[in-house]
This record gives C-alpha cells, sequence and structure tokens, in this order.
C-alpha cells in the first residue's frame, strides 16, 4: 500500500520546470513572506523541485510594502532572486505599483480585486481574496492562504498536494481546517474565474496574431 | 565541557541527517554554530542578523547554556571574551551599527587570544543607512576595524549551505588558533531561503582549544610551543594568571621591553600566517578555459554564477572565483586566477574594496575592472554582462 502510494506521488510529479518565478507583493502584516515559505516548501520539499526564496521589507514595524520571491527550477539555481517575473501576486494598491515593473510580458497578474483598484496591467486576475477571507470565512487573516488556493489553481506553479502538505506542516495547531477551507475557497475562485472564460478571452493566442 | 557539549550538538545535526530542509541563511548559520559547539551566545538583536539571536534565545536554554541579550553590542562582545575565556564557545551577532560598536573589544579578543566568531551580517551604511537593503560595504572593516596592525580572519558566504559550512569552519578557525573570527554575511545571504541537507555528524569536523596539560601553579598563559598558539586554561577552574589589552609578556603582565614586545607581535601574527594555506577557501566555475574572469564573494558571486552560464550560452568565455574567505586575502589563488585572462570584472556592493586588492596582487599585468553598485539592491547578471562590452 505505502509503495504504491510512493510511486503515485513520483508518477504525479509535473513535468521539467525550467525557471519560474514568483512575488507575493502586498503590506507588512498580510502573511505574504509566509504565503512565499509555504510555497518554496511546497516545490521545495514536497514536489522536490530547487527552489529558494528572497524577502524584502522596509524599515517599519508594520506596514510598508513587503514581499516574497520564490524561484522555482530544476536546475541548480544561481541567482537566487526575481529578474523576469512569470507570477505576480499583489494584495495592495501600493505592491502593485511598487513591484510590478519587471514582470514578463505574458507573465501572470493576479491582484485583490477590493484593494487594488488599479492593477498594473487590463489582463491581470483580479479576485476577492481579502473579502472572501473576511465574509464568508470570518478571519481577514487568511486571506494570503485563499489567495495562495486561487494561484496555485490557476498556474500549476506547485501541485495542489504538495501545496496542502506545506500548508498544514506550517500553520498553527487548531487552524487547520480554517487553511483548509482558505485553501479550499481560494482554489473554488479560480476554477469559477477559468469556468467564466474570462482568461481565454484575454489571453491572445497565435491565430490572434 | 566544551567537548560534551559539541557531542551533543552534533546529534541534534544527527537527527535531522539526510532530510532535506527548507532553511534560512541565518538559520543554518546558527545551526552551523551549534553543530561546531558553540555554548555561549550574547547579543543585541539588529536587522538583518536578527533570526540567529531569535534562534540561539530559543535553542541555547533547551540545551542548558547561556543566552543573554546584553543592553547594546559592546557589552554583548564584552560578554563573549569573558565566557570565551571561561572555556566556552562564544558568537555574538550584528549588523553594521553594531559592529562598529564591538570594535573596541575585538581589538581586546584578539590582544588576548579570545577564540570566539562574531557574526556582521551587511546591510547598507554608514550609520543607521539602509537597515533592510543589502551592502557589501564592511568588506575593509572587518580586515581593519580595529585600531593597531592585526591579523583578521574574515568567512563570507553566499549560499545557505554555505552559512553552514563556513560557520563550523569559523568556529574551528578561532579554537585552533585562539582568534576572534569574523562571519561576514550579506542580507540578501542571511535572509535567503534554500533547500539544505546538513551534513551528519560524522562528516563534521568539530576543533576545540588546547587546554593546559599542567597543573595550575606550573602554568605560564602566554608561554608557546612550537605551534605559537598558547593554551587556554578555563578561568575559574584555579589557574590564576593576568588578562590584560596591554602588549603582555608571557605570564600576562604588561611589558615595554622591545625583547618582548617584538616576539610578541611576531607570535600574534606567525600564527595565523604560517597556516594561510588552510584558511584561504576559493570555489570555481568554469574557469579552466575562461577568457574572462569574475572575482567576487557573498551574495554577489551568485549574480556572477548567473552570468558565467548566460554569458556562455551568448559565447562569451566568462569563469568566476569565488572568495569564501575574504581576510587573509587569497593571494595565490587570485593570482592563478588572473594568469593569462584577458580581463578580470569585480563586482561588489560597494566602491571597490575588494577591487583595490585584486588590483594590488595583479600588479599590472591582466586589466581589472570594477563593477561597484550602491543602490541597496542586488547586482543582476545582466549587468554584468552589459560590462562585457568594454572588454570582450
Amino acid at each position: 500500500m505505502a509503495s504504491s502510494k510512493k510511486k503515485e506521488t513520483a508518477k504525479a510529479k509535473a513535468p521539467e520546470m525550467e525557471r519560474m518565478e514568483v512575488r507575493l507583493a502586498g503590506s507588512g502584516g498580510q502573511g505574504l513572506i509566509l504565503a512565499g515559505l509555504i510555497l518554496a516548501e511546497a516545490a521545495g520539499l514536497f514536489d522536490n523541485r530547487a527552489v529558494a526564496m528572497g524577502q524584502s521589507y522596509g524599515p517599519e514595524a508594520r506596514g510598508g510594502a513587503s514581499k516574497a520571491e520564490v524561484i522555482i527550477s530544476d536546475q541548480d539555481i544561481d541567482y537566487p532572486l526575481a529578474t523576469r517575473v512569470d507570477l505576480f501576486l499583489a494584495l495592495t494598491q501600493e505592491a502593485a505599483d511598487t513591484y510590478s515593473w519587471d514582470l514578463k510580458p505574458d507573465g501572470w497578474i493576479v491582484v485583490d480585486s477590493d484593494l487594488v483598484s488599479h492593477p498594473p496591467s487590463s489582463r491581470a486576475v483580479a479576485l476577492p481574496f481579502t473579502a472572501t477571507a473576511r465574509d464568508k470565512l470570518n478571519k481577514p487573516m487568511v486571506a494570503n492562504v485563499v489567495a495562495l488556493g486561487a494561484i496555485t489553481e490557476l498556474t500549476g506553479v506547485v501541485s495542489r498536494k504538495a501545496l496542502e502538505k506545506a500548508l498544514m506542516a506550517r500553520v498553527p495547531k487548531g487552524t487547520e481546517a480554517l487553511n483548509k477551507k482558505a485553501l479550499a475557497a481560494g482554489s473554488k475562485m479560480a476554477k469559477a474565474y477559468q469556468a467564466s472564460g474570462q482568461l481565454a478571452g484575454q489571453e491572445p493566442t497565435s491565430e490572434d496574431v | 565541557m566544551a567537548a560534551g557539549t559539541s557531542k551533543a550538538a552534533g546529534k541534534a545535526a544527527k537527527s535531522r541527517k539526510g532530510q532535506a530542509r527548507l532553511l534560512q541563511g541565518n538559520e543554518a548559520a546558527s545551526l552551523g554554530a551549534l553543530a561546531a559547539g558553540c555554548n555561549f551566545f550574547a547579543g543585541y538583536p539588529i536587522t538583518p542578523a536578527s533570526e540567529i539571536t531569535e534562534y540561539m534565545s530559543r535553542e541555547m536554554p533547551v540545551r542548558g547554556n547561556p543566552f543573554i541579550q546584553m543592553e547594546d553590542e559592546i557589552a554583548s562582545i564584552g560578554a563573549c571574551v569573558g565566557a570565551s575565556l571561561a572555556g566556552r564557545k562564544a558568537m555574538t551577532a550584528t549588523s553594521g551599527p553594531g559592529f562598529s560598536l564591538m570594535q573596541e573589544n575585538l581589538g581586546y579578543a584578539m590582544i588576548v587570544e579570545a577564540p570566539m566568531v562574531v557574526v556582521n551580517v551587511m546591510r547598507g551604511g554608514p550609520s543607521t543607512g539602509l537597515p533592510t537593503n543589502v551592502a557589501q560595504g564592511d568588506v575593509q572593516q572587518a580586515r581593519w576595524g580595529t585600531h593597531g596592525d592585526h591579523p583578521a580572519i574574515v568567512f563570507c558566504p553566499s549560499s545557505v549551505a554555505e552559512c553552514f559550512e563556513l560557520m563550523v569552519k569559523a568556529f574551528n578557525t578561532a579554537e585552533r588558533f585562539r582568534t576572534p573570527v569574523i562571519f561576514l554575511a550579506d542580507e540578501t545571504v542571511a535572509h535567503l531561503r534554500e533547500k539544505v541537507i546538513l551534513p551528519a555528524e560524522g562528516d563534521l569536523e568539530v576543533i576545540d582549544r588546547r587546554r593546559p596539560t599542567v597543573p595550575p601553579d606550573w602554568y605560564v598563559p602566554y608561554k608557546t610551543d612550537g605551534s605559537l598558539i598558547p593554551r587556554l586554561a578555563d578561568l575559574g577552574e584555579g589557574y590564576r594568571y593576568h588578562v590584560t589589552g596591554l602588549v603582555h609578556d608571557e605570564r600576562g603582565f604588561p611589558t615595554r621591553r622591545a625583547d618582548e614586545v617584538e616576539p610578541f607581535y611576531a607570535r600574534l601574527f606567525g600564527k595565523i600566517s604560517r597556516h594561510f594555506n588552510d584558511l584561504m577557501l576559493t570555489k570555481q566555475y568554469s574557469m579552466d578555459d575562461a577568457e574572462i574572469v569574475l572575482i567576487s564573494y557573498g551574495c554577489t558571486a551568485r549574480s556572477c554564477r548567473a552570468a558565467v552560464r548566460l554569458g556562455r550560452e551568448r559565447g562569451i568565455k566568462l569563469g568566476l572565483l569565488q572568495l569564501l574567505t575574504l581576510w587573509p586575502f587569497p593571494r595565490q589563488a587570485v593570482e592563478a586566477a588572473l594568469a593569462g585572462r584577458k580581463a578580470a570584472l569585480v563586482p561588489e556592493l560597494n566602491m571597490g574594496q575588494i577591487s583595490r586588492e585584486v588590483k594590488r596582487v595583479n600588479d599590472g599585468r591582466t586589466q581589472v575592472i570594477r563593477h561597484s553598485k550602491m543602490d541597496g539592491t542586488m547586482i543582476t547578471p545582466e549587468e554584468i554582462l552589459g560590462r562585457m562590452r568594454e572588454v570582450a
């Protein structure tokens, strides 16, 4: 039983990844460095890829723009910070403005629909992370986990299984159910977004050219 | 006592053997210290070194060892000198402003030959500067920060794995040579998280200082054998001797006699300079057929590794010499790296603190170009490749 399970996870391993640069940005206190840590552990320890995570914050005790960058690759990671971001998550307007200057032209841009009124691009995916955490889960604190669930569903940057394992290993005892709910809520809103066809309508394909 | 503790710390490392972990540079440095037998920590938290103080405040009491948050950095290194002379493997961790405050007692540790490890995680300076940004501005301070001519041993990691390895090396070096050793990291490496597998207990060499084998009455504190390194008695064990920042004779008492002062300095320098080859650590990347060589250290070496890879994809034959030891300056490795190359570029986050050393060693034979950056961010691989037009 155990060995067959092992085989399954080995088979489930996603295809070769060259270098994926993820930037999670917001305000100090929104839990984006923790979100980065969970994403990095999911990719590094559970999806078994090479991973490097950098973080940046201001001198303020709270508030101020803050970001975490996670580089995921199947090759050895030499330069450990982002150079051209493949996936950008912004949970505040300030973060969206400050950290969006070096995005890959066709990279993912995901923003909080309530806190980012002016996304850096019209093709940004805007989803209600904070509103969902506040109104549906009664804990605005878990907006970061809702966002993690959504970006994973949208992009497959890490496997859902790995993300859940990493999340459960990190969150405080007694909050597992809440965090699982938050993850599911994020993934659900991403699925709804995909089903609505908004993505297909926005992403230009080779046929459009 | 110290030997017993080393074993316990080694055991802690063993229990995690073979298991990959996502660790931050500061955490790996702390784990390295514990694995090397660190059993005393005194410090004052400061960004970007606070995680070390935090980690030690959790781990030291668990192991029955002291952790003290002192009133400032002057007192922190002072406590380390005392603990070291009492037989402990002592460490403190700080950043630029605190490192400046420590300079006086660093000299004191040097002259009384108290082994310890001083961590300086570099951030933007001078003064409060850029507290949360990366910089490499303390390279010459680590060498010359305390007054008077003196030897200095400074290690500089560029990855999380190297934080662990070099910290073990730093403790072993401090114990072996009875001298303070500086562990000079930077904000990027200290806060970087990477997947690492810690080495098993058996793979770690842990060195303890040599203690006197004679009874207390026969102990002459600064008398040495051929090694030039005096045996260090644990204060409080009955070995009474005089400790002073003045230049002292074999018995530890102040002296101005030229025939005692001269051998004192000769021994202070000689005990380290005769082992330079064990101390000068470097790594090479794609150096065999390199036409242009990058010489770098710390987080900037990571930019250089990417530049070597990207440059070679574009047909530029780049190589990298990474310096893990900054002081004593790895002269022989740098000389060899420069020989027969078209040019050398020295990227660093200061106005040329190591490039000047490279130029000194080069003595005008190869074109040596500095690449300085001081805006609180890392040098990117593309910035390095942008300089290639000038040399290629």
